[in-house]
C-alpha cells in the first residue's frame, strides 16, 4: 500500500508541474498583448507617457524579464501563493479574485456530482429489476445524458426561468442585494443556485443510471450470481453482491467524468451569468488577462488532480483485487 | 430409493420454437450411489442437471416429476424450491473458477450464505474448517479472496462449500472438466470420499469425460439427443455395454496399452439430430449400424439385467 501511494504521489506530482507549465505557457501563446491593452484604457496620446506606462507595467508583471525567467519566477511566486495580479481588475491580486469564485462553482459541482451519482446509480440499480421502470428510465436517460450541458442549461433557463419565470436566469444573488449572512440573501442565492444545479445534475443523471442499469443486469447473469441462486440464497443478498460490484465500474467512471463535469459547469455558468471559475475564465479570455486565466485554470487542475487522487485510494479500498494486485498475491 | 426421475421432460423457449433437450427421462438414484451421467455435447446433461435444482430462464418444465427421498420437488417454482436447495439438493457448477464473488473473502461470503439458510456460521465453523483439512486446505483460505486461490484450490472450496449442510443429492455438473489430470484426480477421490463420509448420500456426476466417470462413478446413464439410452454399472458400461451408441462411445475412447499409429481410433459417423424438431422413434437411428424399420417406434428404456437397463429395439 504504501509502495502503491509513492508511486500514485509521483505520477501526480509530475502531471501537476506538466499541467502547471502549460497553464503558464497557453497565455503567452494568445494573440493579442495585455500591456498594450492596459495602457489603451488609459487613453494617453503622449508617446513618451505611453512608453514609461508600458514600461511600468511590463515591470510590475514580470514580463520584462527573458521567457525562462519569468516560468521560474512563477513557479517561485506558486510557492508563495502568489498568482500575481489581475490585469482586467487591476490591482486585485489573482488569488482574491479566484477565491470569491470558487465556492460558486463548487457550489453547483460537488452537490450535482454525488447527487447524480447517487440518484442514477439508484435508479439504474432499480430499473434493473422493474421493467415498468427501465422502459421510462431507459429512454428518458438516453435522451438526458446525450444532451450538451449549455444546450439543456439554455432550454431549462427558458423554460423555468423565462417562460414560467420560477426562478432566476442570471447572476449568483439578485443584483439589488448586497453578499451578507441573512435570510434574505441566503434565500436569494439558493434560489440563483437551483437552474444551474439542476441543467448539470440532469445531464450527468442519465449516465449513471444507464451505466448500473446494464452494469447490474451483467453482474445478476454472472456465475457468482448463479451459483448463489443455486444454492437457495434469497434474491436480496444476490442482489447485494451484484450492487456492490457493478459500483466498482462506476467509481473509475466517477473518476473519469470529473474533468467532463468540470468543463460542463464552466460552461453552465456562463450560460446563467453565474459568479464562479467559469465566468472567470470567459471574462479572463476576453480581457486577455493572463494571470488572471492562469490563476483560474490552475484551481481547475488542482481540483480534478486531487479529486482523481482521492478516487484512485478509494477505488483500492473497495476492490480487494487492486489491493492483492499491490502486494503480490499468494496462491 | 434417494431420486426418483419420472419421465421429465424440460424444453428450452429459443425464437425458432421448443427445442426438446430433455424429452421424457425416467430413472432412479439409489442411497449412497454416484451416477455419472455420460453424452455428447447437446444431448441433455446439463440441462437434467440445472432441472434437478434450477431452471434457468429460458428453461420450461413441460411434464414429468422429480421425486427427493420420497418428496416430490417443486422444480418448476424457483420460489418453492429454494427450501430444498443446498439443504436438500447441492450443486457443484462447471464454473467453480468463478463462482465465488471477487470482492468478498471466501469466509465472509460462507457466513452470508449459511445467515441466509438461517444457520449460523459459527457452529458450522468447525465442521468447516475439519472438511477444508479433508480436501487439504487450510483454514485460512477463509481469509483469503477467490482471487488469491489457484483453480484446483477453488474448486476444492467449491466442493466443500457446496456440500457444507450435507445435502440429500449433489449434482457435479463438468465438475472436472476445467482442470489438469493431477487436480481431476483429486477432486475424484474427494467426491468419492464425501460420499463415503456421508457428507451426501448420492451424487449425479455430468460429464462428457467418461474415462473421469470409471474413477468416480457406480453406475453410468449414457445420454442420446434428449433420451436415454442406457443405464449400468460402471464396470459394465465399459467392458459390456449393450446399446450401439454406448459401444460407439467408449470405441471412441484410447486404451492403454494400443498403438494408434497402426490403427485410427474411430469415431461416429453423423451429428446427433436437431432437438428444434426431433425426429420421432429411436434418435440414434440415423447414425447406428444396426438400424431396422422396427426403429422408427421408440423404443422403450427396459431393464435387461439387473441394474441394468437399455433402450434399444436390437437389444431387448
Amino acid at each position: 500500500m504504501r509502495g502503491y501511494l509513492a508511486r500514485k504521489t509521483l505520477v501526480y506530482g509530475l502531471t501537476f508541474v506538466v499541467a502547471v507549465t502549460l497553464n503558464w505557457l497557453i497565455p503567452r501563446l494568445m494573440p493579442g498583448d495585455p500591456v498594450q491593452r492596459m495602457v489603451a484604457r488609459a487613453a494617453v496620446q503622449h508617446p513618451e507617457t505611453i512608453a514609461s506606462m508600458a514600461a511600468y507595467y511590463e515591470r510590475t508583471f514580470g514580463l520584462d524579464l527573458p521567457i525562462w525567467q519569468q516560468y521560474l519566477n512563477y513557479w517561485a511566486a506558486l510557492f508563495r501563493g502568489d498568482l500575481g495580479t489581475s490585469v482586467w481588475l487591476f490591482p486585485t491580486p489573482v488569488s482574491q479574485v479566484v477565491l470569491e469564485a470558487v465556492p460558486y462553482t463548487l457550489g453547483i459541482m460537488i452537490p450535482a456530482i454525488v447527487l447524480s451519482f447517487v440518484v442514477g446509480n439508484t435508479v439504474g440499480a432499480m430499473a434493473a429489476r422493474s421493467r415498468w421502470l427501465d422502459n421510462v428510465a431507459l429512454p428518458v436517460g438516453y435522451l438526458v445524458t446525450a444532451m450538451p450541458y449549455m444546450w439543456l442549461a439554455i432550454l431549462l433557463a427558458w423554460g423555468l426561468g423565462v417562460a414560467l419565470g420560477w426562478f432566476p436566469v442570471a447572476g449568483g444573488y439578485d443584483f439589488g442585494l448586497v453578499p451578507q449572512w441573512s435570510w434574505t440573501f441566503v434565500a436569494d442565492l439558493l434560489h440563483h443556485w437551483v437552474l444551474p444545479f439542476l441543467s448539470l445534475f440532469l445531464v450527468s443523471l442519465g449516465g449513471w443510471a444507464i451505466g448500473m442499469r446494464n452494469l447490474i443486469i451483467y453482474e445478476l447473469e454472472s456465475d457468482y450470481s448463479n451459483y448463489l441462486s443455486a444454492l437457495g440464497a434469497p434474491r436480496r443478498l444476490v442482489r447485494r453482491y451484484a450492487f456492490r460490484n457493478a459500483m466498482l465500474p462506476q467509481i473509475t467512471g466517477l473518476a473519469l467524468q470529473l474533468g467532463t463535469v468540470l468543463g460542463g459547469a464552466l460552461v453552465t455558468e456562463i450560460v446563467f451569468g453565474y459568479p464562479g471559475l467559469g465566468k472567470l475564465v470567459l471574462s479572463a479570455i476576453q480581457n486577455q488577462d493572463f494571470f488572471l486565466l492562469q490563476g483560474t485554470l490552475l484551481f481547475v487542475v488542482i481540483g480534478v488532480l486531487v479529486a482523481n487522487f482521492v478516487i484512485d485510494i478509494v477505488y483500492v479500498l473497495v476492490d480487494p483485487r487492486t489491493r492483492t494486485g499491490l502486494t503480490g498475491a499468494t496462491a | 430409493m434417494a431420486l426418483s426421475v419420472t419421465d421429465l421432460r424440460v424444453w428450452y423457449r429459443t425464437l425458432k420454437g421448443d427445442v426438446k433437450a430433455l424429452d421424457g427421462v425416467t430413472f432412479d438414484v439409489a442411497d449412497g450411489e454416484i451416477m455419472g451421467i455420460a453424452g455428447e455435447s447437446g444431448c441433455g446433461k446439463t440441462t437434467l442437471g440445472k432441472a434437478l435444482i434450477r431452471l434457468d430462464t429460458r428453461m420450461r418444465h413441460e411434464g414429468g416429476t422429480v421425486a427427493l427421498d420420497g418428496e416430490k420437488l417443486p422444480i418448476a417454482d424457483d420460489a418453492a424450491m429454494r427450501r430444498y436447495r443446498y439443504r436438500e439438493v447441492s450443486l457443484i457448477p462447471q464454473y467453480a473458477m468463478s463462482a465465488m464473488n471477487p470482492t468478498r473473502k471466501i469466509g465472509k461470503m460462507i457466513r452470508d450464505l449459511l445467515a441466509a439458510h438461517g444457520v449460523r456460521y459459527a457452529e458450522v465453523l468447525p465442521e468447516l474448517e475439519r472438511r477444508l483439512g479433508l480436501v487439504g486446505l487450510d483454514a485460512e483460505v477463509l481469509k483469503r479472496y477467490p482471487i488469491e486461490l489457484s483453480g484446483g484450490m477453488k474448486q476444492r472450496v467449491v466442493l466443500v462449500l457446496s456440500t457444507l449442510l450435507n445435502p440429500s443429492l449433489l449434482i457435479g455438473d463438468e465438475v472436472t472438466s476445467a482442470l489438469d489430470v493431477s487436480s481431476q484426480k483429486a477432486v475424484a477421490r474427494a467426491l468419492v470420499e464425501f460420499r463415503d463420509h456421508g457428507f451426501v448420500r448420492s451424487m449425479i456426476v455430468i460429464t462428457h469425460d467418461i474415462s473421469v466417470l470409471f474413477q468416480v462413478a457406480d453406475t453410468i446413464l449414457v445420454m442420446y439427443a434428449g433420451h436415454l439410452a442406457e443405464k449400468a454399472p460402471a464396470r459394465t458400461i465399459i467392458d459390456a455395454p449393450l446399446h450401439p451408441y454406448t459401444k460407439m462411445l467408449i470405441g471412441a475412447l484410447p486404451q492403454v496399452g494400443d498403438r494408434y499409429d497402426e490403427q485410427r481410433l474411430s469415431g461416429i459417423e453423423g451429428r446427433p439430430p436437431s432437438l428444434l424438431d426431433p425426429p420421432t422413434g429411436c434418435r440414434f437411428r440415423d447414425r447406428c449400424p444396426l438400424a431396422h424399420d422396427r426403429c422408427a417406434e421408440a423404443p422403450p428404456f427396459r431393464e435387461v439385467a439387473e441394474g441394468h437397463q437399455v433402450a434399444c429395439w436390437a437389444v431387448s
